[in-house]
């Protein structure tokens, strides 16, 4: 289906995928705590999978990645480079929100430009090439079309993607989602799972996503973290979790 | 056979048009309620204030326009207008933000005392006005001392106005701002914009409609405040006098064309308000609505 060299569509100059790592951080909001002190390392290039119930955490830890939370406590390193204290804007981390977040009053075409128009001037490309990227992107996403419409004439698989698109104009340096599939049915969910991988393989970012499916996280993730009540179960393989579940609540879990 | 299949006739047409509406009756009784109501409190008002002021003709009302302290009542009224308005518009934004986005100590009570104004008597406020800044206050004797007079002078006007106006723009745009909520500026965040950036391309367009209509409706409310106004401004006669005043004080002295002519001209101004409104309305009616679908 894809007629261009995909490795060129996320950065002209293309870096190594970031690693990770998730040194003790913990998070509480006032007298709740949200996450335990917890440590994760996520190799550079991976399909990460935050596996848990509501009230887990998993979704909290994805926020603090993406620097829309700062932990109470714990580092954040990527690529070895501590940033727990960098804000949002430069983590450049693409987000794809549970909803999407897609802005209401603009078409397609300038939800994906938004980024790349958001740079300061100097680093801003020229319209032309704005056109060029979002035309792209829209392309990755097997959407060429849909440039001029508006989120609210789109369809919940349609935005989801137009959020993807969105999220990766920014050429960032890990893509970070939370339950992307969560507002979707059953069949399009499927569909989409697909065409996650194969986004991820495309551009070779380091991808955390954050899901209540087992299923979903199964077929999808190379490894999977599970979290239940802010603290991390299990980190594995599908098959090593399915095959050596740690905890109870793992096998539990896993197994409905 | 056959007879046994047929059904007993449907029953007479139900008087009205679907099952889950009311009969037409009473959809009648209704709208004619409504009409008298219209008639009564709105339209026969308007209309007696218009043929009132022009009952001696075009050349009079105009006559009575045109006198200095016409003039000068219509111009204090439309600088108050047009400081006050908007300075409540980026109070109101800001209060509206605060509320809508942040969680801290303390916002319900910020919400209560949004609302104060509204019921507060505005008589009272001016009051206040004059015992903080008038000649014999605390902060006033200070400031009448470094020559900045407040009270009996516009400062004292626009700052009664802005009091009373301030809850319009605020109580449009927070049940807006909570709808929304927070998830499209987090994603502008994500990618890259800075904050005033949001506030622009983000924020503002998506509360642009309730900040219009807080807007139109503070500015209808700032032409027309009296009580406030009337006790802080001393009613000085082509200096302190707004229009609103202006009209009393004409009916008072039983100069009543003057009085009416004055009154339909401020009556036209929230005409014109509203026309703006309708106008804009049907102007954007595409945009309103692709903004309001989900």
């Amino acid at each position: 289906m894809l007629t261009f060299s995909p490795r060129a569509i996320v950065a002209d100059a293309r870096p190594a995928p970031v690693g990770i790592e998730i040194e003790e951080i913990a998070k509480s909001f006032g007298a709740t705590t949200a996450l335990q002190p917890v440590s994760l390392s996520i190799p550079s290039g991976a399909l990460v999978a935050l596996l848990g119930p509501s009230g887990s955490g998993k979704t909290t830890l994805l926020r603090i990645l993406g620097g829309l939370e700062y932990p109470t406590s714990g580092r954040v390193r990527f690529d070895g480079v501590d940033a727990t204290g960098l804000s949002v804007q430069e983590r450049r981390a693409g987000f794809v929100f549970q909803h999407y977040a897609l802005f209401r009053h603009m078409t397609v075409f300038e939800n994906i430009a938004y980024g790349l128009r958001a740079r300061p001037r100097r680093t801003r490309p020229p319209e032309a090439e704005i056109a060029r990227r979002v035309a792209k992107l829209l392309q990755l996403i097997q959407l060429p079309e849909i440039g001029s419409r508006y989120p609210a004439q789109l369809s919940g698989g349609q935005r989801q993607r137009v959020a993807l698109a969105r999220a990766l104009a920014i050429e960032p340096r890990m893509l970070l989602l939370d339950e992307p599939f969560g507002a979707l049915d059953a069949r399009v969910r499927r569909e989409l799972r697909g065409g996650l991988r194969e986004i991820h393989d495309q551009t070779g970012l380091t991808t955390i996503f954050v899901t209540h499916d087992q299923e979903e996280a199964m077929e999808l993730a190379d490894l999977v973290v599970v979290m239940s009540m802010g603290r991390i179960e299990q980190i594995g393989t599908p098959a090593d979790i399915r095959a050596r579940p740690a905890t109870p609540f793992v096998r539990d879990f896993v197994m409905t | 056979m056959a007879d046994a299949l047929v059904l007993p006739a449907p029953p007479a047409a139900p008087a009205s048009a679907s099952p889950v509406s009311e009969p037409a009756w009473m959809r009648c009784t209704l709208i004619a309620v409504v009409l008298a109501m219209l008639v009564i409190f709105l339209f026969a008002p308007l209309v007696a204030v218009f043929t009132e002021a022009l009952r001696e003709g075009w050349r009079a009302a105009a006559a009575t326009l045109a006198s200095p302290d016409a003039v000068s009542a219509i111009r204090l009224t439309l600088i108050t207008a047009a400081i006050a308005v908007p300075l409540n518009a980026v109070f109101g934004i800001a209060s509206a933000w605060a509320i809508a986005k942040f969680d801290f100590r303390g916002k319900a009570f910020l919400i209560t005392l949004i609302d104060l104004p509204f019921s507060v008597s505005p008589v009272v406020a001016g009051l206040c006005f004059v015992l903080l800044f008038g000649s014999q206050g605390l902060v006033g004797s200070w400031l009448i001392a470094h020559g900045v007079s407040i009270v009996f002078a516009m400062p004292g006007i626009i700052l009664a106005t802005m009091f009373v106006t301030f809850p319009f723009v605020a109580r449009e745009l927070v049940p807006v701002m909570i709808e929304q909520g927070r998830a499209e500026e987090e994603a502008a965040l994500t990618l890259g914009a800075s904050g005033w950036r949001i506030f622009r391309t983000v924020t503002l367009p998506n509360i642009r409609w309730a900040l219009l209509y807080g807007v139109l409706l503070c500015n209808a409310r700032a032409m027309g405040e009296f009580g406030a106004v009337a006790v802080v401004s001393g009613k000085i006669r082509g200096e302190t006098t707004t229009m609103p005043l202006m009209i009393e004080m004409l009916y008072n002295e039983y100069l009543t064309v003057a009085a009416f002519t004055m009154a339909a001209l401020l009556a036209a101004l929230g005409l014109v308000t509203l026309t703006l409104k309708s106008f804009m309305e049907w102007r954007y009616a595409d945009l309103l609505a692709a903004s309001h679908r989900r």
